[in-house]
């Protein structure tokens, strides 16, 4: 008998997922953005998301270097967070900032706690956090249209727009035009007669919540971040990561179904017509789609218990909800999910579960 | 047929193609035998018999040392000759008795009562006790004892467990295929002891033979039925099996299966009580499957209990290439053991030698959080907060997180990602758990 009989603790078999498995395949669910991103808006799409990701890498590798821990980029981690910071700037933007987002992202958003598996928030999101509290207006603005589509997803020759409405419709995102209709001081100004300036604004309304621009979202024909650009895209992704068991329903569902119900009842304008399309707007326009597959179902920061992740799903969907229809920004995926993420060790507190078997009190 | 299940749970690959056509052999009489004193839950049985003392097969050899224990038996016959600590198959040295063989094998009178059935119901444990019963899937808890539930919980439901959800083990597969009607012999004995009015046998999809069998047997017995279990472990796991089989939840906190009105039977031990009871024959011998990628020829083995575990791979041809892993019983709950000196005992259902290559084992990472863990545990735990707060020393919290009820199924350490050995954390927890109790007495 050799000596090289291994003596180890139960079980003896196990699945063949590891980490890193887990990592690339979520990057590949990824790709489908990635070439519509391309497709839209051109090769410096491909080429913003690739030099993020790669100066993820590299910080990450000297970072561990630094501290005298394995490298272990190959993990994919890294890679994965610098790609989804990209996926936070539009197309428009200068090359060095998803390096300054990568970097924030990697040493101050994981690295400092540890690194992976000890971050206590999406490192991807608080690197655009960081972006858009450094350099707004790159961040909110400069929008470009996708290759054959309209910013806002409206057609603005389809009607005559006044010129502040036209110029609203062909340079903000669909959701900043839905933010400014709320706001009834720009509302008014729309045109030079009241009368006519909220009449502008409901026409303009129906149309974000028409079939029309819900095909342009669907495909990805708007302007936008590089990540948002189609829910086709990635839906497909996302499809296949529920296939290979690496994201769980559980989040995305209660996210997007949140979502989904308060803007049903909540996501109107003052004269406008009620649509059941509008939720559907809701949920195909900005980040939710990448944020309720991609950024939410990150492992270390959503809870661990199933009810602590409905629990966690349902509170970003209603952040992201009041802050879209109340808050400052025209979006608020990145800002709930954030909060969400630092209530975590919390919900894993409060939703304990109860045994098999074990008599509820 | 309409497959069953419990929640949670994984599925791995079966391996079973290495055994499960080799019909059942009778091993050769082994030339000694390593019986120990403790192959039971529950107080070690205490030796009757000094060195030197001749013994017949099947003679008591060390008595039960209180309710809950078990006598054993000569599995051989010839002459004590060493009673000392000896290898046993959890990996530790242990009380034994070892017995040096003449190769005559010398029995002890058995009776053989045609109608056992008629025999009144303390009669009937007498026996089982005196036999020295004891489970055969591997926990070993004592059949008297789990026949002997508490008189305000009735017993509506006997269940024999043939789910074998262990990958590679073939041993109660091949026993339903070749003994099914001694099985069901000795579920109608369980039945009447329990004064069960149903008879339910498990088994798992990936044996419709099994199950096409057992149907056919029971197919004019309306209190007796047959349920498929899909594939999914732990679905033996008692509580499970059960949960599976009859929708009820045994209490969680050391709840029996007797406060639900069940009874949990592997097949195995069914054929002992048949046994025990019919002929008065105590448990001497058990099939155990002899399996796993380096065997020569896979075999399903006959043995006596005691005999070592080097003489019945020699039995199988040896081994084909160097072996890297010994696992005593199966891979996802048996024990990693150094070397093959160790006996086989009445709880041995299987020894699978794994090849180097299988027998890898990797270095743990950082826990992701990515909860697989708490998504397969079929007890609804959180494994990975269990382990968190054991390593943290933090038993409190590792309680809450369901401690004391996880029964070391191994589902969570099979899934995780990063490798962490969430069994041994676990386990690691119940001792610091158990000392700390200790400590407030």
């Amino acid at each position: 008998m050799s000596n090289k009989v291994i003596v180890s603790p139960a079980p003896h078999l196990h699945d063949k997922t590891t980490i890193s498995m887990v990592m690339w395949n979520v990057v590949l669910a990824l790709t489908p953005a990635l070439l519509f991103a391309t497709y839209f808006w051109g090769f410096k799409a491909f080429m913003l998301t690739m030099i993020g990701a790669l100066s993820a890498v590299i910080t990450e590798a000297a970072i561990q270097k630094f501290r005298k821990v394995p490298i272990a980029v190959a993990d994919g981690s890294a890679f994965l967070t610098g790609m989804l910071l990209s996926f936070n700037i539009h197309a428009n933007s200068p090359w060095w900032l998803p390096v300054a987002g990568s970097v924030f992202a990697i040493a101050v958003g994981k690295q400092v706690f540890g690194g992976l598996g000890n971050n206590p928030v999406n490192p991807a999101l608080l690197g655009r956090a960081f972006l858009l509290a450094s350099w707004p207006t790159l961040m909110t603005g400069g929008w470009i249209p996708a290759k054959s589509g309209f910013i806002s997803g409206i057609n603005p020759s389809l009607e005559q727009f006044a010129p502040k409405a036209y110029a609203l419709i062909t340079s903000a995102t669909p959701l900043g035009v839905a933010k400014a209709l709320r706001d009834s001081s720009f509302v008014n100004s729309l045109c030079a007669a009241p009368e006519e300036s909220i009449t502008t604004a409901i026409n303009i309304f129906h149309s974000l919540g028409s079939f029309d621009t819900l095909k342009a979202l669907f495909w990805g024909n708007v302007g936008g971040c590089i990540g948002e650009v189609s829910a086709f895209a990635l839906l497909l992704g996302a499809a296949y990561l529920l296939y290979r068991n690496i994201i769980e329903w559980r989040i995305p569902l209660f996210y997007m179904g949140t979502v989904f119900v308060l803007s049903f009842f909540f996501g109107g304008i003052k004269g406008a017509q009620y649509s059941l399309l509008l939720p559907f707007f809701h949920i195909f326009s900005g980040g939710l789609m990448l944020g309720a597959f991609f950024m939410a179902t990150d492992y270390t920061t959503s809870p661990l218990t199933k009810n602590g992740r409905i629990i966690f799903a349902i509170g970003c969907g209603l952040l992201t909800i009041v802050i879209r229809l109340v808050g400052g920004y025209p979006e608020g995926v990145s800002y709930s999910i954030l909060f969400m993420n630092v209530m975590t060790p919390l919900i894993d507190r409060l939703t304990m579960p109860k045994s098999f078997g074990e008599v509820k009190k | 047929m309409k497959f069953k299940t419990f929640p949670g749970g994984v599925h791995p690959h079966d391996f079973k193609h290495y055994s499960k056509s080799a019909p059942i052999e009778k091993m050769p009489l082994p030339a000694r035998v390593v019986i120990p004193l403790s192959q039971h839950i529950g107080s070690p049985s205490a030796p009757i018999v000094k060195v030197g003392d001749e013994v017949l097969a099947g003679q008591i050899i060390a008595e039960a040392s209180g309710f809950v224990s078990i006598p054993q038996h000569a599995t051989i016959s010839g002459k004590v000759s060493k009673i000392e600590a000896f290898a046993h198959p959890i990996g530790t040295k242990q009380m034994a008795i070892e017995i040096i063989g003449d190769g005559a094998d010398k029995w002890v009178d058995l009776i053989d009562d045609e109608n056992y059935l008629d025999l009144n119901v303390e009669e009937m444990k007498e026996r089982i006790s005196n036999a020295g019963i004891c489970g055969m899937g591997g926990a070993g808890f004592p059949t008297h004892v789990k026949l002997s539930p508490p008189k305000d919980k009735p017993i509506d439901t006997v269940i024999l467990n043939g789910v074998e959800c262990e990958p590679f083990l073939t041993s109660d597969y091949r026993l339903m295929l070749e003994r099914a009607e001694d099985i069901l012999k000795g579920l109608r004995i369980i039945m009447k002891i329990c004064a069960a009015k149903k008879g339910i046998i498990g088994i798992e999809a990936n044996k419709p033979d099994a199950i096409a069998l057992m149907e056919k047997l029971t197919a004019n017995q309306s209190d007796l039925e047959v349920v498929g279990l899909m594939m999914q472990y732990p679905q033996g796991a008692e509580k499970q099996l059960i949960y599976a089989a009859t929708r009820r939840k045994v209490p969680a906190k050391g709840g029996l299966p007797s406060a639900v009105g069940v009874v949990v039977q592997n097949v195995g031990t069914a054929v002992a009580t048949y046994e025990a009871v019919r002929y008065k024959k105590p448990l001497v011998e058990r099939i155990i499957a002899l399996t796993g990628s380096v065997v020569k020829t896979p075999k399903n083995l006959l043995a006596r209990v005691g005999t070592p575990y080097s003489d019945l791979v020699e039995y199988c041809d040896g081994t084909t290439s160097e072996i890297g892993k010994i696992i005593s019983g199966g891979p996802m709950m048996g024990f990693a053991i150094p070397d093959l000196e160790a006996p086989m005992t009445k709880g041995s259902s299987g020894l699978v030698l794994m090849n180097t290559v299988e027998a890898k084992t990797f270095a743990e990472h950082t826990c992701l959080r990515c909860a697989r863990c708490v998504d397969v545990c079929p007890m609804n735990l959180v494994p990975s907060m269990i382990a968190a707060s054991v390593k943290a020393g933090n038993i409190d919290l590792a309680n809450k997180a369901g401690l004391g009820d996880c029964m070391k199924c191994g589902s969570c350490a099979y899934v995780c990602p990063s490798q962490i050995r969430l069994v041994q954390w676990i386990d690691t927890g119940k001792l610091k758990w158990a000392e700390m109790q200790r400590a407030k007495k």
